[in-house]
């Protein structure tokens, strides 16, 4: 009998933050991928982007600080560390599309084996389509990790053979970090990085659906 | 005695006076991002000019019931482009667009920001990787966008966005329209100003022609048609608390 734990949300938010080096330029998606700044290790120093114009974005301040001339793509307010900067939007997202960013974090409904992108819409008939920047961060940074749950509420697996969802971009994710295991993915499509303790291969290749290389 | 008039003065004395030049079926690209840079005051002064059958460029669609939620209730907005629509409390803008009463162009943010930065540099059209393959890759009548690869890589041809006027939000300015901004306030700004033929912008402060520091200055005065000051407020945009 097999036994295993999901790794919680900031415990993969710290296996997500094991991999940002020191240095790195990072652009860590609303929702989940923000709690990766919590776990930058203390002594490496990591520059946050942030959409709307910010690089050196810092933590939230207290509530008697809040500036709302100063917040995140989420639009919580921030603050700015010391040498951080502020720039226009056509900058900000050149910065991207230019390939300047490092590593870009983001959640996902759905992640193809050869790193297709579904995380913008669900495609739902009569839904209001948002998009924001969500296209332009999965293909501009040098490397596009994913960061979700391996399974849909209903069990499915969100690492498919295609996406059923619209697309964000095709072939731009390069990691999967999920609470059961971290993946890769490209062209030769999905290869293991690591998996939580007592879950074997083989159970995760049944989850998933498709062949997992070691 | 002959008297020494400044040659050149954008500072204007009100909104409504700022205002006066907007057009039926113009184009009106809106500053702001989240709670930061919405010009709040010359929205405001739109909806009371009563410009109608306009075509709005914002990165959002409004929030509550108040800026420009409050332009889009009036219905004199015909169409909207813009990155994100869908918020919390964007329930002004999805109640007209469910109902057939607005035309919604949803542009990625990054091509959003470039278009208006190609219109304001005369670039004709260009092509980014931002969106090949998606369903953002279609024109309006469900016809695929001109692409091509270039040095392998996949693109896809995108047009500039050419505003007659911009309404935004800066910090401080002079006379001459120089601009800065305050913090990521300044957002699309810059390059709205630089888009439209027609600029107005709000500023806290109105400073002597050569203080500002010209190394600093964000938006030279050229982009900048008028500006008007407004007073410090705290807003509730965005469903937050305040806004400087």
């Amino acid at each position: 009998m097999m036994t295993y734990q999901r790794r919680t949300k900031d415990e993969l938010a710290e296996r997500v933050a094991r991999d940002i080096f020191d240095g790195a330029y990072v652009n860590l998606g609303i929702g989940q991928p923000t709690l990766v700044a919590n776990h930058i290790p203390a002594g490496m120093e990591v520059v946050l982007h942030s959409e709307n114009g910010i690089l050196g974005m810092g933590p939230a301040p207290a509530s008697e600080d809040e500036d709302f001339d100063l917040i995140n793509a989420g639009k919580q307010p921030v603050t700015l560390l010391a040498g951080g900067a502020f720039f226009h939007h056509a900058d900000s997202f050149s910065m991207m599309r230019g390939g300047h960013l490092d590593i870009c974090v983001l959640g996902a409904f759905q992640v193809s084996a050869t790193g297709d992108l579904a995380n913008w819409s669900t495609g739902e008939p009569g839904s209001i389509p948002a998009v924001g920047g969500a296209m332009d961060l999965a293909i501009g940074a040098k490397q596009t990790w994913v960061m979700m749950d391996l399974l849909t509420k209903k069990g499915e697996s969100k690492v498919v053979k295609e996406c059923s969802y619209p697309l964000t971009g095709i072939g731009c994710v390069k990691r999967i970090y999920s609470d059961l295991a971290t993946l890769e993915c490209g062209p030769q499509g999905l290869k293991l990085i690591d998996k939580v303790d007592g879950l074997d291969l083989n159970h995760l290749q049944q989850l998933i659906g498709l062949p997992v290389s070691e | 005695m002959t008297q020494n008039v400044p040659m050149i003065n954008k500072i204007s004395n009100s909104i409504a006076e700022a205002l006066s030049q907007v057009r039926d079926g113009a184009t009106v690209l809106i500053g702001g991002f989240g709670t930061a840079g919405i010009p709040n005051e010359l929205i405001d002064g739109l909806i009371e000019q009563g410009a109608r059958d306009l075509t709005v460029v914002n990165n959002n669609a409004g929030n509550g019931d108040t800026g420009l939620a409050a332009l889009l209730k009036t219905g004199r907005v015909r169409k909207i482009i813009c990155s994100f629509p869908r918020q919390a409390d964007s329930f002004v803008f999805d109640e007209l667009y469910r109902t057939g009463k607005i035309e919604l162009e949803l542009v990625p943010q990054g091509n959003l920001a470039e278009r208006l930065r190609a219109a304001g540099a005369g670039v004709g059209a260009f092509f980014t990787p931002t969106g090949f393959g998606t369903e953002l890759a279609k024109n309006a009548d469900g016809s695929d966008k001109e692409t091509r690869v270039i040095n392998g890589k996949p693109y896809v041809l995108e047009f500039p966005i050419y505003g007659d006027v911009a309404l935004i939000k800066a910090e401080t300015g002079d006379r001459w329209g120089n601009l800065v901004y305050r913090k990521a306030a300044r957002n699309f700004g810059p390059v709205m100003a630089t888009a439209a033929k027609f600029t107005v912008a709000t500023v806290h402060n109105i400073v002597e022609l050569g203080t500002m520091d010209p190394e600093s200055i964000v938006t030279p005065g050229i982009h900048v048609s008028k500006i008007v000051k407004i007073e410090h407020v705290a807003t509730q945009a965005g469903g937050f608390k305040k806004a400087a």
